[in-house]
């Protein structure tokens, strides 16, 4: 029986890589542990080594092929007195497509109820392309760094590593060591650094691997960037931009998986942004960049290489502070940020073949909170189910709830309903961490219970 | 619980080496080397070559009041009289808000008895562009930059005049038009920042250089290690400065590390020249700081000095020194009193006289009474005028959010 070699994968979070170099050739014999091929992601570059022992029959992928999903048979090796030629007619499996996002065509629609400016309107014909969440933060980083020349990036590996996620990729090339800086292994020390190089008047943007490292920097985030415009009377603002993913990826650990909205958002004198589009993702980091304050940018890393429509625009910059209303429904209200909108969507969709009209909100500004949208949005539905990776003691859906109690209180016809992680640090193996991180399924049952539908 | 036998007879070494109530105060351990024996190298100096100057003492002013050594920065006696002074007026000043304190008008101060000649050495070397970051002994940085007294006294107050709006504790003074950056009562947090300021004038081309101070105390916190290595790595333009007054409120300066090795000789580690430096000289002060500076605009990177000095007073209106040291201590201390030492030095070389000097007193003491009285007219801790109540809302962001207008309306303003 012919055997069939598989794109690996680097990491649990790995979708698609290159297939850079085969170093077999068809009619090579292979035993277990011999190099087959190179293997690269935009995180890593990887050897596949045989398995198996057998002969090469056929090598189904070719050389330099880029977006190669994982799983996808690349190369077939047959048995001695196997006939190559029958490996071409042998069934090759289907590549196992990725976990169905099913995310529906985004609708915006412009709620004139909230506090802060509209959305800047896109103009009718304007082109766009589909672009993942990681190239659209360089995008805007980039940018606005060609803008403007104060504004510099630094963290650990963002230069000559082109960052831990590839999130810097090409910035160094451009901008050159002074401007995209790699620091030793202290987020404590290099948030001290941009915080008084912010007060210094430039404008860094402070790249953590993950949020969960900048725990050791909360002092310098809340103490001195956060409260120092307030203490010092108004005389010295800190323009800062601190991001990098945080919350849950994969098979990380609780160390690594934490979700910090809540914690963040607690605190006066920052802005907190957590955006789940692409688009989202690059026209907020530019009004991050430019906003005097100092601003924490959470990002997700499962989202980094997903893909959605950027309006191709010079200068697409978004307000901070505005919830959008991404899809309209008339039956619940769904309200969550970053990677829970996936859940949200797919489950109004699944709602959908039940007959229950979800309207979609995705917050992407965390503070200040745009409620108004939220609230509006309630008084039509009557019903709310929040949907966020935090922990639900204190989170984001906590608070959503005592805004709606004090404002949308006769509107309700149903008790608000948290979606949110299981009170427990996350674990790492995969059965106990799908189990601990909310999902659709969880938002399908809350948005049936608030409808009181079983 | 049972009493553990080994546990009995621990050998866990806790130091405490130090004369406290009751005892003669013991000063065996300051290096008394004399004034001018320390060599002043270039200011391209490498890092291991300043050993001797880590581990010896940087000392101008010798026991007869004459200036002495490489070190002597032969400044003018015009010079020479301001400085002396901006170290009256900043005790003055301290002794008078001291008062003011216990009449009810602040709830908290903290002098700068003993230390007077770091800030003022310190802040007459550097160039009125420089950013300073200083910690809760520098109140002389002010004086020499020119700052009023009666804006002072007004934020320690918490008057109506109070530029921080009544929003920080007294004597965490900021004043951006000096460029005196606020000070943190996180301790030690102006360190890294005032790296990163540093870092920002490299990167802007300006020949402007940052100076940040801390304590002995709180260089333990995990701050100074990644300000040392931070401003080693990118060669910043600063001068970082930790003054060691032997106390952080009640613990000695062994339990910070003092005993195992000086502060200073901690620069070395870290790639950066260590200077030991008189404190109470300010003739010396001023020197170092001048060749720091250098170094700095010159490119050279930082320089990390310790000032050994004594802490006069308490460490703030809070505590009494009584119950953890002796009293006699600050009169012992080997290496005097600064104000004295520069006084002494300027009649010695026939620029000054008691006469002079006590009518100098004299004057300052009228014109400190006369400002901090216009001060209180501002209002005080116990006495409106106050901070505006509608400015609650101001500068949490530059922009009010709607959350914040909404707090502000309900409010009723």
């Amino acid at each position: 029986m012919p055997v069939e070699i598989l794109m690996p994968a680097l990491s649990p979070t790995m979708e698609e890589g290159t297939l850079s170099k085969w170093l077999v050739k068809e009619g090579d014999t292979v035993s277990p542990g011999d190099l087959l091929a190179e293997i690269e992601t935009d995180k890593a570059t990887m050897e596949v080594e045989a398995v198996d022992e057998g002969t090469v029959g056929k090598l189904l992928v070719d050389e330099g092929t880029e977006g190669v999903p994982v799983n996808t048979p690349i190369a077939m090796l047959i048995a001695e007195g196997e006939d190559a030629t029958a490996v071409v007619s042998a069934p090759s499996a289907t590549p196992t497509p990725p976990v169905a996002s099913a995310v529906p065509e985004v609708v915006a629609v412009v709620v004139s109820t909230s506090e802060v400016a509209a959305d800047p309107d896109i103009p009718a014909g304007t082109e766009f392309v589909k672009i993942t969440v990681r190239e659209a933060l360089r995008d805007a980083m980039a940018e606005e760094m060609r803008r403007d020349e104060s504004v510099f990036v630094m963290g650990e590996e963002v230069a000559h590593y082109q960052g831990a996620y590839k999130v810097t990729q090409g910035l160094l090339d451009e901008f050159g060591e002074a401007r995209v800086v790699d620091t030793p292994i202290t987020e404590h020390g290099f948030a001290g650094l941009g915080v008084g190089a912010a007060f210094g008047g430039l404008r860094p943007i402070v790249e953590f691997m993950t949020f969960n490292f900048a725990m050791q920097a909360i002092d310098q985030i809340i103490n001195s960037a956060a409260k120092t415009l307030y203490m010092s009377g108004g005389q010295m603002g800190c323009p800062i931009v601190f991001r990098g993913p945080n919350g849950a990826a994969s098979r990380v650990a609780a160390q690594h998986s934490q979700d910090y909205s809540s914690w963040y958002a607690h605190v006066p004198g920052l802005k907190v942004v957590a955006p789940w589009s692409a688009a989202d993702a690059k026209a907020l980091l530019k009004a991050a960049i430019r906003d005097p304050n100092p601003v924490i940018f959470l990002e997700n890393e499962l989202l980094y290489g997903k893909s959605y429509d950027v309006p191709v625009l010079d200068d697409y910059v978004l307000p901070i502070g505005r919830a959008r209303v991404v899809r309209e429904g008339a039956d619940v209200t769904i309200v969550s940020y970053s990677r829970g909108m996936e859940h949200a969507l797919e489950a109004a969709n699944a709602l959908a073949t039940e007959g229950l009209s979800a309207e979609v909100i995705d917050l992407r500004t965390l503070r200040p909170l745009d409620t108004a949208t939220v609230v509006a949005s309630v008084k039509k539905t009557n019903r709310c189910v929040t949907v966020e990776e935090c922990w639900p003691v204190c989170g984001i859906g906590s608070e959503i709830s005592a805004v709606l109690v004090a404002e949308a209180f006769d509107y309700l016809d149903a008790p608000v309903t948290r979606v949110t992680a299981k009170d427990v640090p996350l674990p790492y193996a995969a059965n106990l961490e799908k189990l601990a991180l909310p999902g659709s399924v969880d938002v399908i049952e809350a948005a049936r219970a608030v409808c009181y539908r079983s | 619980m049972e009493r553990n036998a080994k546990m009995a007879q621990n050998n866990l070494h806790v130091p405490s080496n130090v004369a406290r109530p009751g005892d003669a105060p013991d000063f065996s351990s300051v290096p008394l080397e004399p004034a001018g024996a320390a060599a002043r190298p270039k200011i391209d100096v490498a890092a291991r070559e300043t050993h001797d100057l880590s581990y010896g003492l940087i000392r101008v002013l010798d026991d007869d009041g004459k200036a002495v050594g490489p070190w002597d920065p032969k400044l003018s006696a015009e010079t020479l009289r301001t400085a002396l002074r901006h170290m009256v007026q900043t005790r003055i000043y301290d002794n008078r808000m001291l008062r003011m304190h216990r009449q009810g008008k602040m709830s908290f101060y903290m002098t700068s008895n003993g230390e007077e000649a770091i800030a003022i050495g310190q802040g007459m070397a550097l160039r009125d562009e420089d950013t300073l970051f200083p910690s809760y002994r520098q109140q002389g940085l002010l004086f020499v930059r020119g700052r009023s007294m009666v804006d002072m006294a007004s934020h320690c107050m918490s008057n109506a005049r109070d530029n921080l709006m009544g929003r920080q504790l007294p004597v965490h003074y900021t004043w951006r038009e000096g460029n005196l950056f606020s000070i943190s009562g996180n301790l030690c947090t102006q360190f890294p920042q005032a790296v990163g300021w540093a870092m920002a004038c490299a990167y802007k081309g300006e020949e402007a250089i940052a100076a940040s101070w801390i304590g002995e105390g709180s260089s333990a916190e995990g701050d100074f290690h990644v300000a040392m290595t931070l401003a080693s790595v990118y060669r910043a333009p600063v001068i970082l400065n930790l003054v060691n007054n032997q106390w952080a409120i009640s613990t000695f300066q062994g339990i910070a590390g003092g005993n195992e090795t000086t502060f200073a000789a901690k620069g070395i580690g870290y790639g950066i020249p260590g200077l030991r430096v008189d404190g109470n000289d300010v003739l010396a002060m001023h020197a170092a700081t001048t060749w720091a500076a250098e170094r700095a605009r010159k490119g050279f990177g930082a320089t990390f000095i310790e000032a050994l000095t004594y802490r006069g007073g308490a460490h703030s209106t809070s505590d009494d020194p009584a119950r953890y040291r002796p009293k006699e201590d600050w009169g012992s201390w080997p290496l005097g009193d600064p104000i004295e030492r520069l006084k002494t030095h300027l009649i010695v070389i026939g620029e000054w006289s008691d006469e002079r000097h006590a009518q100098m007193e004299g004057e300052i003491t009228d014109q400190v009474l006369n400002d901090l009285k216009e001060a209180e007219g501002y209002g005080t801790l116990n006495a409106a005028p106050r901070p505006d109540p509608v400015t609650l809302f101001d500068d949490v962001l530059k922009d009010m959010p709607p959350n914040l207008k909404r707090q502000r309306e309900e409010f009723g303003a």
